[in-house]
């Protein structure tokens, strides 16, 4: 299968340094890419590259088989939704209407809600198991709420590509594994889904591939003892006394 | 806040505009019947025709558009740093604006032509909201921010009264109060002329970019993945801002505060949502601005009191307060 998103030995600079460098990888249609990596291994970076916050240096980006370059802002925001890393609302406004904001790619300016609009807010509530909180203020939420109501946001734009940059941080195990189901779920209706991870077992256990980086490079697609020693300068506890992976009950 | 209350509250705002406009119109030291100044302000003939039409319309239409333009410049403000303290006073555009008018009118510029007058004050309020927005985009944050509003502020300022003691005018001196805190006395009908369509386009820009402050609500690089173009947003902002408060100082000097408590207070009124409470705020920013200048009028006939005084002692004690519970929050 084509990838829908794909870089070609990308490379850019960030800060005054480089942060990507001969990156060549794809994202698939109805696959979870897992970007791992050490701190500063140009995770986020990769992201941003895709979503056009940042220049490329070199090599180029692809996405439905068109150069980054010929997507105007708006079909580029009704293809890619973006989930950025400790998303955050700055007014607390009521969840439903924070969660119709992923609908403005589709909606000219100046006008009401249409009843697809509408119908795409409901079904991200749902999906994200927030309904029941739908007309309370965000700041009324729990934190684990809140991620799911901000998720809800990036899943009612209904982009066949989604970036997620460490939704997973701050979320309890509970919430991670329920994320990560949320995540399949949208790759199970055939989007390409693409999203950063510390947890290197959840990445491991819940993403189709993996994507290495480690200083602004393609390490390793995957997480063998060799890239954790590598990259990560770690090794892989597979003991029982530990609390190793966990799932829900 | 649902659906119901958002209508009662704009309703009630516009009735409320409404009753101080007509009460402000009506109020004079000169007393005449409301058919005969209606009258007069229809035919224009007559004395009761040049109160109503150079004296009475005048006030209050600057104190319509003086607060609108606050209020919504306010608004933007607020929606476009994210940040509650942010208002066209605080951040230091209406002291930079009234520092561009006096320069504009007492080196004799406004002279040979009218139009510089609120084209100096709108430079003014432009080099400060764009010095403020420079700031914020290297990081600066809550704080650093209204810091930097009073610096700019003070400097602009020692600069007025800088201005106004090198001005050849004898009266400058005595004229800087009115710059410093605002006041709809003894204004023409030019004034109200050249302040509404000013504003008017000020507050027309701020409408297009209330999308784009819409989605700034996730913060800048979500709004950019929803299709917004936030540096357009950003320039519509500041230009917005700097026309219609720049345009509102050049009228009335510096009104301070209204850009500060109205969206505040009505924000919950309207979901929080910066695109929905633009238009509530200047009609808030109106109101205010107009009851202020009445209670000026019926408190003190003689008018030594000044419309910005007042603002300032209702707006100060809520800024103070709103310091504290950001404090809380946090």
């Amino acid at each position: 299968m084509s990838a829908v998103l794909s870089f070609e030995n990308a490379g850019a600079a960030y800060g005054g340094r480089v942060a990507l460098q001969g990156i060549t990888a794809g994202f698939e249609a109805g696959k979870i890419t897992g970007i791992v990596g050490p701190n500063g291994a140009g995770k986020t970076t990769l992201l941003r590259a895709a979503l056009g916050l940042l220049p490329l240096a070199a090599g180029s980006i692809r996405i439905m088989d068109r150069p980054l370059a010929q997507w105007s802002r708006e079909a580029l925001a009704r293809t890619i939704a973006y989930l950025p890393q400790g998303g955050e609302a700055h007014w607390p406004v009521p969840v439903r209407d924070l969660v119709m904001l992923g609908r403005l790619p589709h909606r000219p300016a100046f006008s009401a809600p249409s009843a697809a609009d509408e119908e795409a807010v409901d079904d991200a509530l749902a999906r994200c198991d927030a309904a029941a909180f739908a007309a309370r203020r965000l700041d009324a939420l729990s934190a684990g709420e809140r991620a799911r109501v901000l998720f809800a946001r990036a899943l009612a734009t209904r982009a066949p590509i989604l970036l997620a940059d460490e939704p997973a941080a701050f979320l309890d195990p509970a919430h991670q594994l329920r994320l990560m189901a949320m995540l399949r779920e949208e790759a199970r209706r055939g989007t390409a889904v693409a999203v950063t991870l510390h947890d290197l077992s959840l990445a491991s256990r819940h993403c189709d591939g993996i994507l290495v980086l480690h200083e602004g490079r393609i390490a390793a697609h995957d997480l063998s003892d060799a890239t954790l020693a590598n990259v990560f300068g770690i090794a892989a506890v597979r003991a029982d006394a530990a609390v190793v992976p966990w799932r829900l009950v | 806040m649902d659906k119901m209350s958002t209508r009662w509250t704009s309703l009630l705002l516009a009735a409320l505009t409404i009753a101080c406009a007509a009460f402000s119109f009506l109020l004079g030291p000169y007393h005449i019947e409301a058919a005969a100044l209606l009258k007069g302000l229809a035919g224009g003939h007559g004395i009761d025709g040049t109160i109503a039409r150079e004296i009475r319309l005048p006030r209050t239409g600057l104190a319509l558009v003086v607060g609108a333009a606050l209020g919504a410049s306010g608004a933007a403000l607020q929606a476009l740093f994210r940040n509650p303290l942010a208002s066209p006073d605080v951040t230091g555009v209406t002291s930079c604006a009234g520092l561009g008018a006096v320069v504009a009118l007492y080196f004799g510029f406004a002279a040979e032509s009218p139009a510089l007058l609120p084209a100096f004050a709108i430079l003014g309020a432009l080099a400060s909201a764009a010095l403020l927005y420079l700031l914020s985009r290297a990081g600066a944050g809550v704080l650093a921010l209204v810091l930097a509003g009073v610096a700019i502020s003070s400097l602009a300022t020692a600069l007025t009264a800088l201005a106004l003691s090198f001005a050849r005018n004898p009266y400058a001196m005595s004229e800087m109060v009115l710059w410093m805190m605002g006041s709809l006395k003894d204004h023409t009908l030019a004034d109200l002329a050249f302040a509404a369509p000013l504003v008017a386009l000020g507050i027309g820009l701020l409408l297009t970019a209330s999308r784009g402050l819409d989605a700034l609500t996730l913060g800048e690089e979500a709004a950019h993945s929803l299709g917004i173009d936030v540096g357009g947003i950003r320039g519509r902002v500041v230009i917005g801002v700097a026309l219609a408060a720049g345009a509102a100082t050049a009228a009335a000097g510096a009104v301070s505060f209204v850009g500060l408590v109205v969206p505040h207070l009505l924000r919950p009124f309207y979901g929080y949502r910066p695109a929905r409470l633009m238009l509530p705020s200047a009609l808030g920013g109106a109101l205010l601005v107009t009851a202020s200048d009445l209670l000026v009028r019926s408190v003190d006939p003689g008018e030594q009191l000044r419309l910005g005084v007042v603002t300032a002692l209702l707006g100060a004690p809520f800024f103070f307060w709103l310091i504290l519970k950001l404090r809380r929050e946090a």
